[in-house]
């Protein structure tokens, strides 16, 4: 916080004396109103979906879609939710990683700006383009690859198969997902990978370790905390992430860990933008009901992500 | 204690991992190329993306695309309604967001100080930041639908669903660039007995005025392609609209995605013209961001 008194909140707070101008009440009113507002768009947001979710929790099972209770509809999604987004996080973090170690540590100076810059296209692109990117071109191109998969490793629970003929599978909406969650997880590792003491590094490579030792004995030891909780960080956009999924998964209501084949669980989101357009009455509840829970689960997934960040910067 | 001695003296002489240096050498060889292909690898997508998108979207692309609109058209028509749209929703959301924004940002910059407000509301914008989008869209809704019944789609809906999603990084950005203003500048106006209003408006925001204006451009990318928000809560119309008060509202995302999902008798035409949007969309999202650098490399104000 030493910064924050170099730069930030000025000291002279009193300078225009006990009699503060009129200006001054007004302009710092307005700021603290928005202030406040940001905070009860936050609470807003809780407080109205809750409203509009209740109906649907208190109504009987019957008259529910799919005649099912609320907890029974909610559930495969859910599992389809954290199935898609764990799978995302496993195959983008050792990228994300190593990504931000090449432009932190590797590349040349010269160029870091520019590869920092294009990482961070990943992230400006639609993901109303990345699910049309997936359907149309990863999905078709993945099928000799899940075929492979099923015939070389079909006796995994994940691989099981029969291989779809489409590609629209979890596998590849888990890929997608992955790419789009890979820039925000490696902004945060490149962030604290550079930071690392300068004289931890040059003393690791003075004592003759080559540049791979340097980084395994003083970068990674002092980023690891960036490293989860860029992860979870990832991991809370992967949760939420909803076009890429609604147009690349082929779903069926059923709960399976098997990746590659036609029928998939649904998630949260994607099931909310398929549905909603279509749906009236308690159907409508439901759907703001499992978007509640999908808040609720986003939300614990930053808050623990956001606790490991400032108890590190503590530190 | 010899031993001892001798332990200490092939500490400090040991290179800190075991092996002979040859193999030290090759394997950090090899973990530098691992490295520098898994790098490769993540942007395959990213090149993969953009070639398509443009081989895919040219052939879609016409004077008729950008002007026209599929109303009284059975299977073609153009996305003009959806441009508008998109300029329409994105606007009433920037005029939303900005003020909101960058007042927030002044009141954690300029008046927070150390204040339990303060603490709370850096925390949550945080939170705010990772709210999914399609969660933003639903709190829209319900807004909206409770006090104007459930069958209801505007304009203004998107734009507040989408504020929740822009507000946070307005106040982000905001923040960073006010907080490497100099003090030394707010001190100087104190000293003239500027009252700090005057202080913050005459000297604070121009000095971080190229910032903000980055700030602000690239907030606007990040929701100018929302989809998800937007098809629950400005829904799926095929004329033009202007006014975000009243009617439904369709911007290219949710165009696109409607060519994709509901393609006429004509499919090849229909993906045609979700790929064409797809490609305007890329387009507004790369200009918006290339510009917003440049104009923080040629307006900011250099700070020594």
């Amino acid at each position: 916080m030493e910064s924050s008194q170099a730069t930030g909140a000025p000291p002279l707070a009193a300078a225009a004396g006990p009699r503060r101008h009129w200006g001054d009440r007004a302009f710092s009113g307005l700021a603290i109103g928005a202030g406040l507002t940001v905070l009860g768009l936050l609470a807003g947001v809780a407080l109205f979906l809750l409203i509009e979710a209740l109906p649907a929790a208190s109504a009987s099972p019957d008259r529910l879609p799919e005649g099912k209770s609320l907890v029974d509809y909610i559930a495969p999604l859910a599992f389809g939710t954290v199935l898609a987004a764990a799978i995302a996080v496993l195959i983008a973090v050792p990228l994300a990683v190593a990504a931000a170690l090449f432009i932190s540590h590797i590349a040349p100076r010269r160029i870091v700006l520019a590869l920092g810059f294009l990482v961070d296209l990943l992230a400006a692109i639609p993901s109303i383009v990345y699910g049309l990117w997936g359907i149309f071109v990863l999905g078709p191109a993945a099928v000799p690859v899940l075929e492979w998969l099923e015939q070389k490793l079909g006796f995994i629970v994940f691989f099981k198969g029969p291989a779809s003929a489409t590609g629209r599978t979890m596998l590849v909406a888990s890929l997608v997902l992955a790419v789009m969650i890979l820039p925000i997880v490696s902004a945060v590792c490149r962030e604290v990978f550079s930071q690392t003491p300068r004289k931890l590094q040059e003393g690791a490579l003075a004592l003759g370790a080559t540049r791979w030792e340097m980084i395994r004995m003083t970068v990674l030891p002092f980023g690891k905390s960036s490293i989860i909780s860029g992860s979870m960080l990832g991991l809370g956009r992967a949760l939420g992430e909803t076009m890429a999924v609604t147009i690349i998964l082929s779903v069926s209501g059923i709960v399976t860990f098997n990746l590659i084949s036609q029928a998939n669980p649904s998630t949260i989101a994607a099931n909310i933008a398929l549905d909603f357009p279509e749906s009236s009455g308690l159907a409508v509840n439901t759907l703001i009901a499992s978007g509640l829970v999908l808040f609720a689960i986003t939300l614990v997934t930053n808050l623990a992500a956001r606790a490991i960040i400032s108890r590190q910067n503590i530190q | 204690m010899e031993s001892s001695a001798a332990d200490t003296r092939a500490l400090l002489t040991s290179p800190p991992v075991g092996g002979p240096l040859w193999r030290r050498k090759a394997f950090n060889r090899v973990m530098t190329g691992l490295i520098v292909a898994a790098f490769a690898i993540a942007l395959i997508p990213l090149f993969s993306l953009l070639f398509e998108v443009v081989k895919r979207g040219l052939p879609g692309m016409s004077w008729e695309f950008l002007t026209g609109t599929p109303r009284g058209i059975v299977g073609g028509g153009g996305a003009a309604h959806a441009i508008v749209g998109t300029v329409v929703i994105t606007g009433v959301t920037a005029i939303i967001s900005v003020p909101i924004g960058i007042l927030a940002a002044i009141y954690l910059t300029e008046y927070g100080g150390k204040g339990r407000l303060r603490r709370w509301l850096t925390f949550f914008v945080d939170v705010m930041t990772g709210i999914p989008s399609i969660v933003a869209g639903l709190f829209a809704f319900a807004l909206f639908a409770i006090f104007l019944g459930p069958g209801i789609r505007l304009g203004l809906m998107g734009a507040v669903a989408l504020s929740v999603l822009m507000i946070p990084i307005v106040i982000r950005s905001s923040e960073e660039v006010l907080k490497i203003v100099p003090n030394h500048l707010r001190e100087a106006s104190y000293a003239l007995g500027t009252p700090k209003w005057r202080t913050i408006v005459k000297v604070v925001l121009p000095t971080a005025f190229a910032g903000l204006v980055t700030g602000v451009m690239i907030a606007v990318a990040r929701i100018v392609g929302e989809t998800a928000p937007l098809l629950v809560t400005t829904g799926i119309v095929d004329s033009i609209n202007t006014n975000p008060f009243e009617g439904r509202m369709q911007n290219l995302a949710v165009y696109a995605y409607s060519e994709y999902r509901t393609p006429g008798v004509m499919k090849q035409a229909s993906y045609d013209r979700a790929w064409a949007a797809a490609l305007t969309l890329i387009a507004i999202v790369m200009i918006l961001n290339v510009v917003a650098r440049l104009v923080y490399r040629r307006y900011k104000t250099e700070i020594k």
